[in-house]
């Protein structure tokens, strides 16, 4: 229980560090920054691997949650990137 | 123990990239070192935890395959489709924390809190899962069942009991034992599933890139709720940070379209029904053929381009660029009038042109080109609508009335390039089309674009 009020700690923390991150973004960069923190969110990924695999359901699901969250991840950061390079065009 | 304190360090230096990541994310010169500070970050987290996992088989194989799969997608995808890739990402990472809370459902011996975490995860995961797919399908056209359809009501009503539903799973814990049936969190499951579609599928299409920033927000937090039911602290920060700041996101976007969140989600646009009779007997459509609008356009002395998701739709960007380029030799001052929601998703029009190597500085804002607007001779429309409806500052009855519009019924002569006559995605009539300065170019936006080009040329 004391590690969950502590993690619970850690919840809020990032709560409003988050709100205050971004706040004046262009909004050219809306869909690069939505991609980018959806890639973000494919951190699932590190809890899809820390799952017990004890049964057969158990190991499927470990599985399917693997596979899943790592087409988010790998995906959603080439995606961001391919947008955000078309904007870096600019600089020539 | 020595191992946990690497991954725990490990975990700290990830969280602190996340942070810097989504911070550059931000502004414009930092955005692609912010991409890479997060995804350096995901792949340290995600190492020092693969290491451990306890059947390495299984983990590599599934990263691997998962690898492959959205690179693929992700590199092979139109710049166009963009917007429903995103979508569909977002879909997938939503459904492995319903499948985490799922395995962890299945270890039994949970205490009260693992309980109420388990059903809130399963219930948000499947909620952005399916709602992301019916995102998906209507961005990509695919789904077009809308608002007041029996369908779409059906799954409102579905909603709502799941989420009556939810709070029964919730609870159960301290409700008596008489009233439980066992198999509740099987139908938990289905219903989470169930109320995402209903959650997304009265939503109209235009509304989408808000709902997706919303749904990658929900992403975000069943994300940190994982990692409370797992005890992980990476995955509760880098959650929480995605939950928080796509709600932010989601507040920015929706002030851009002049909306708010509220009224997107449960209001939508009101029938078009009650102003379009007003607005059908505004005059006729003057259609143009391309050899007079070539004559209009050579005599221009300003010309400013306002595309939309039609230039998209015809991959008319490269040749709208030549044009651009034929006319600035021909002495023209040409400018690109790019509306912030313009195409699908905010910043489409931006990548587009850019793709195309139109110069980023000939790109101008609403707020920048509305003042001098009667100073442009021509303003060429191409496959944009909802974005120019002189509506939304004329008509206070009209649904879209209040949202900024780039006003090019102010510019002497307008040309509209449409495949037909057929209203925008938000269901709005146009009056644009009616008005006197106005004259319609029929057809394909790339063929009608590349018979002007070919006519400057000779």
């Amino acid at each position: 229980m004391e590690t969950l009020l502590l993690l619970g700690f850690i919840l809020v923390l990032s709560i409003f560090l988050g709100l205050e991150l971004i706040s004046k973004v262009p909004s050219t960069l809306h869909t690069p920054l939505m991609s980018g923190s959806n890639a973000i969110s494919g951190i699932a990924l590190v809890g899809a691997l820390v799952l017990s695999a004890d049964t057969q359901l158990q190991t499927i699901l470990a599985f399917a949650a693997i596979l899943f969250a790592s087409i988010n991840v790998f995906g959603g950061y080439l995606v961001t990137n391919r947008m955000l390079k078309m904007f870096s065009k600019k600089d020539k | 123990m020595d191992f946990q304190i690497i991954q725990n360090v490990s975990y700290i230096i990830a969280s602190a990239l996340f942070i810097l990541g989504i911070k550059r994310l931000g502004k414009e010169s930092t955005a692609v070192s912010g991409n890479f500070m997060s995804a350096l970050g995901m792949f340290i987290a995600v190492s020092v935890t693969a290491i451990s996992f306890v059947d390495p088989l299984v983990a590599i194989v599934g990263i691997a395959l998962g690898a492959v799969i959205g690179s693929v997608i992700a590199l092979k995808v139109k710049m166009t489709s963009i917007p429903e890739m995103v979508a569909l990402f977002n879909g997938f990472g939503g459904l492995a924390t319903y499948l985490i809370a799922w395995s962890e459902f299945t270890n039994g011996n949970l205490g009260a809190a693992q309980h109420v975490l388990i059903m809130l995860t399963v219930f948000i995961g499947g909620v952005t899962f399916s709602g992301s797919l019916i995102a998906y399908g209507k961005l990509s056209e695919k789904i077009s069942i809308g608002k007041g359809s029996i369908i779409s009501n059906l799954f409102v009503f579905v909603l709502y009991a799941a989420v009556l539903f939810l709070g029964f799973a919730v609870a159960t814990p301290w409700l008596p034992e008489a009233i439980i049936f066992s198999n509740y969190f099987i139908f938990l499951l289905g219903l989470a599933l169930l109320a995402g579609i209903g959650f997304v599928l009265p939503i109209g299409g235009g509304d989408m890139p808000v709902v997706i920033s919303l749904l990658n927000s929900l992403s975000g937090i069943a994300a940190a709720f994982a990692g409370l039911l797992l005890l992980n602290n990476v995955l509760i920060v880098a959650g929480s940070l995605v939950g928080a700041s796509g709600l932010i996101l989601t507040v920015i976007m929706a002030k851009a379209m002049n909306r708010s969140i509220g009224n997107i989600l449960f209001v939508g646009y009101a029938s078009a029904a009650s102003t379009s009779a007003k607005t059908q007997e505004q005059g006729e459509v003057k259609p143009i053929t391309t050899d007079d609008a070539y004559l209009i356009l050579e005599n221009a002395s300003s010309v400013l381009v306002v595309p939309g998701y039609g230039m998209a739709v015809a991959q008319a960007q490269h040749v709208v660029r030549e044009l651009g380029e034929l006319l600035e030799n021909n002495g023209t001052e040409v400018k690109y009038g790019i509306h912030p929601v313009a195409g699908r998703m905010p910043g489409h029009m931006n990548v587009l042109l850019a793709e195309a190597n139109v110069s980023y500085d000939l790109l101008v804002e609403p707020d920048d080109v509305n003042p001098s607007m009667d100073t442009v001779d021509v303003a060429i429309v191409i496959g944009a609508n909802d974005v120019v409806n002189p509506s939304a500052t004329e008509e206070p009855g009209s649904p879209i009335y209040g949202m900024p519009i780039i006003e090019v019924h102010n510019a002497k002569t307008v040309f509209v390039l449409k495949r037909s006559m057929s209203s925008g995605f938000a269901g709005v009539e146009n009056p644009l089309f009616f008005r006197p300065n106005t004259r319609m170019l029929f057809g394909d936006a790339k063929s009608s674009i590349s018979a002007l080009v070919s006519e400057f040329k000779d």
